[in-house]
């Protein structure tokens, strides 16, 4: 008994990361190290040979225009994204945090925040559909009120309902840690700035906005991380006509080139993990976890 | 995923065995209880576990199957990606794989599927001429750019992965089940003047309210028929584009894009109902139950024919090489019951061909079998399988006859050689 309580003690870090460890192997180190091996083997033009190991699959990423105009339209989306839930996810929060004043109320909206969740991710983009038609609400109000004589097309099967959605999803992914960060500010912090004359814009510039950073940059993890790997709303909202990485990803395994698909998951894993790393070299994240 | 018994599955497998009688039984309990039977076959209880599409693997046809044989049967319904993915990578998680035939030579030649021999099928007299030598259900039967089914259906041994002429070994690759002729589908009430030829589908009347399948080897043949009906582009074949034609036809539809032409690329065929019932979108290249189920909404939808043929598909059954034995007798006993008539009559009521028309004629009430094969106005109401009223006294069915749709087959479904550089194409066409 004894023996083992004292090899319990000198390997309990060990015991007790062991079950994360196992399932990030198993979940997360292996199917990337499969999805590697898949990229390197040949494509035929029918199948991938898997004997056969090869670079070409890279190779074609690197030497066409249209890698270049996918990851445009991808970084062009998420800016875009990461702008508008920024707004409008720190308004969110900061009015949360600071304007309401009971514990409750704060949790009950906050709550509110969560409701689109309950529904399935494809119901939440489908949605959308008899709102932005042709024959749909905002139509037939603008048409009814005499504001456009055609119903306005940009509104459905365009980028710009992609990016409706997306915002409409990921806010929450950027106001909740905006939100738990601006919950942690020392009050007394803002008393004594305004003590010493500063105005709500530079308490806002000067303690609020740099105090959050933590939280900014979880959130725009969570949102690139969406952005980046996003296919659904692209194929219900976009009409598939909107030209992401992921996008064309989801064509190549329609077509069964499965090799070529697992090459341009990498590259896009890869320049993914970049943005991340970057984030958090500019941010230290950690102070806030 | 070999597990083949789920809940579902078991509670199926008992039932049955009580309605078969004790030997099942004895079998099953045996099975379960002794163990250690080195193979499944060796239990008298046998499961069929088929994966195919929704249109063939539906509750309905288990049911008739099941009651028809005496051993279980078991489909599973799934999306063409996910079948391929299953029969290449886990074929030993069914016994009956159903790819599209334009998938076969990323399928056949990986070696992990047997050969079916023709000699051991009691119905494969019964199969049309497209599966044979000719390539052709009549003789006049126009024979149709791209990979005719009859390309790829021979091999020369059980375990080969080559394609031989047609006819000429008694091993198949793909035992055919169903095939159909895809086309233009159109709004008449909204466009309001006959639409006769696939350069409709490009015509600037219809901007912004025309729609293409978003499959990029699918949606380039279909704007293929509609460049060339516009006389613009003569394709040596529409079905195997030269990197040359691939660049025409996507340079033009970017285009048609930049001018606003195209509404939407539809991904599900629930999407191009809903695009047709809405009136997002007044004609677009549609699946022949899909026109169906526009209708069944009361909006009038029309499955229009069109002077330049159909673009056509197939689709078949593949057995996985661990087959052996018992079960592989089950398979075989399965798709001569599948070829016999009842499934065929069944398939007819949807608008489906299933590959052997004699046998499905002996099963279908003759008012129903001018109806659907004929192309005769109907003489009776006609009822979908699912007993819902398709069409009253005196319609005629779209395309009229068998003959008419798959007698003027101007491309089959494909997959090209070039296809790696179509779909590159394609997503630029996405990304313009």
């Amino acid at each position: 008994m004894a023996g083992l309580t004292a090899a319990f003690n000198r390997h309990s870090t060990m015991l007790q990361i062991s079950p994360l460890v196992i399932t990030l192997t198993l979940f997360l180190v292996g199917p990337v190290i499969v999805i590697i091996v898949l990229s390197l083997w040949k494509f035929d033009g029918f199948m991938t040979l898997s004997d056969v190991w090869t670079l070409r699959n890279y190779e074609r990423i690197f030497t066409r225009s249209l890698t270049v105009s996918n990851y445009l339209q991808t970084g062009k989306m998420l800016i875009i994204t990461l702008g508008v839930t920024f707004v409008l996810g720190f308004t969110l929060a900061y009015f949360l945090v600071f304007d309401l004043v009971t514990l409750r109320t704060k949790m009950l909206l906050f709550l509110l925040c969560v409701v689109p969740f309950w529904t399935s991710a494809v119901v939440r983009t489908v949605a959308w559909i008899p709102f932005l038609g042709k024959e749909g609400i905002i139509n037939k109000a603008v048409m009814g009120l005499g504001l456009a004589d055609q119903p306005l097309q940009f509104l459905l099967f365009s980028e710009f309902a992609v990016l409706l959605s997306y915002i409409q999803i990921f806010t929450l992914f950027m106001m909740a840690p905006l939100f738990n960060v601006m919950a942690r500010i020392n009050r007394d912090l803002i008393e004594a700035a305004r003590d010493n004359g500063a105005n709500s814009l530079q308490i806002l510039m000067n303690i609020i906005l740099p105090l959050c950073k933590p939280g900014i940059a979880i959130g725009s993890i969570f949102v690139i991380a969406l952005v980046a790997s996003d296919y659904t709303a692209i194929r219900i909202l976009g009409g598939s006509q909107v030209g992401t990485v992921a996008a064309s990803m989801a064509n190549q395994i329609y077509s069964v080139q499965y090799s070529p698909a697992a090459a341009t998951a990498m590259i896009l894993l890869l320049v993914v993990l970049l943005l991340v790393g970057g984030i958090m070299r500019v941010v230290d994240v950690r102070r806030q976890l | 995923m070999s597990k083949k018994t789920d809940g579902k599955a078991e509670t199926g497998i008992s039932r049955r065995a009580m309605l078969k009688g004790t030997a099942a039984v004895a079998g099953l309990a045996a099975g379960t209880a002794i163990g250690g039977f080195p193979t499944i076959w060796a239990q008298d209880d046998i499961t069929v576990r088929t994966v195919g599409m929704a249109v063939s693997n539906m509750p309905q046809l288990e049911e008739m199957a099941n009651e028809a044989l005496p051993f279980k049967v078991q489909q599973t319904a799934a999306q063409i990606p996910d079948i391929i993915a299953r029969g290449l990578n886990q074929p030993e998680g069914a016994d009956l794989f159903e790819p599209p035939f334009m998938l076969m030579r990323a399928m056949w030649p990986t070696g992990k599927f047997q050969a079916w021999d023709t000699t051991k099928l009691p119905m494969w007299d019964n199969v049309v001429g497209l599966y044979k030598e000719s390539g052709k259900i009549w003789e006049d039967s126009w024979y149709g750019d791209g990979q005719n089914p009859s390309q790829v259906i021979n091999t020369s041994d059980q375990n080969a992965k080559d394609f031989v002429e047609p006819g000429s070994t008694k091993w198949i690759t793909n035992h055919p089940v169903l095939h159909n002729a895809d086309t233009l589908g159109i709004r008449p009430d909204i466009i309001g003047r006959p639409i006769d030829s696939w350069k409709e589908l490009i015509n600037p009347e219809f901007a912004g309210r025309a729609a293409l399948v978003s499959f990029s080897q699918i949606g380039l043949m279909d704007a293929a028929m509609a460049f060339q009906a516009n006389g613009e582009r003569e394709y040596a074949n529409k079905g195997n584009m030269t990197q040359d034609e691939i660049d025409f036809s996507v340079d033009r539809l970017i285009e048609l894009k930049k001018d606003g032409h195209w509404r939407v690329l539809w991904s599900t065929f629930n999407e191009s109902v809903q695009l047709m019932v809405s009136g997002e979108v007044v004609i677009q290249s549609m699946w022949s139950p899909a026109v169906t189920a526009v209708r069944e909404q009361g909006v009038s939808c029309i499955y229009q024919d069109l002077k330049e043929g159909y673009r056509s598909w197939s689709l078949g059954h593949m057995m996985p090489n661990h087959l052996e034995g018992k079960k592989r007798d089950a398979v075989y006993d399965y798709v001569t019951w599948y070829h016999s008539g009842p499934a065929g009559a069944f398939f007819a009521k949807q608008g489906y061909y299933v590959v052997t028309p004699d046998n499905t004629q002996k099963h279908l009430p003759e008012a129903e079998w001018d109806f659907w094969f004929e192309g005769k106005p109907a003489t009776v109401d006609i009822y979908s399988p699912f007993d819902k009223l398709m069409e009253k006294v005196g319609a005629v069915r779209d395309g009229g006859s068998y003959k008419n749709r798959m007698g003027r087959i101007a491309v089959w479904n494909s997959v090209m050689d070039e296809n790696e550089y179509l779909t590159e194409r394609w997503n630029e066409f996405m990304a313009a």
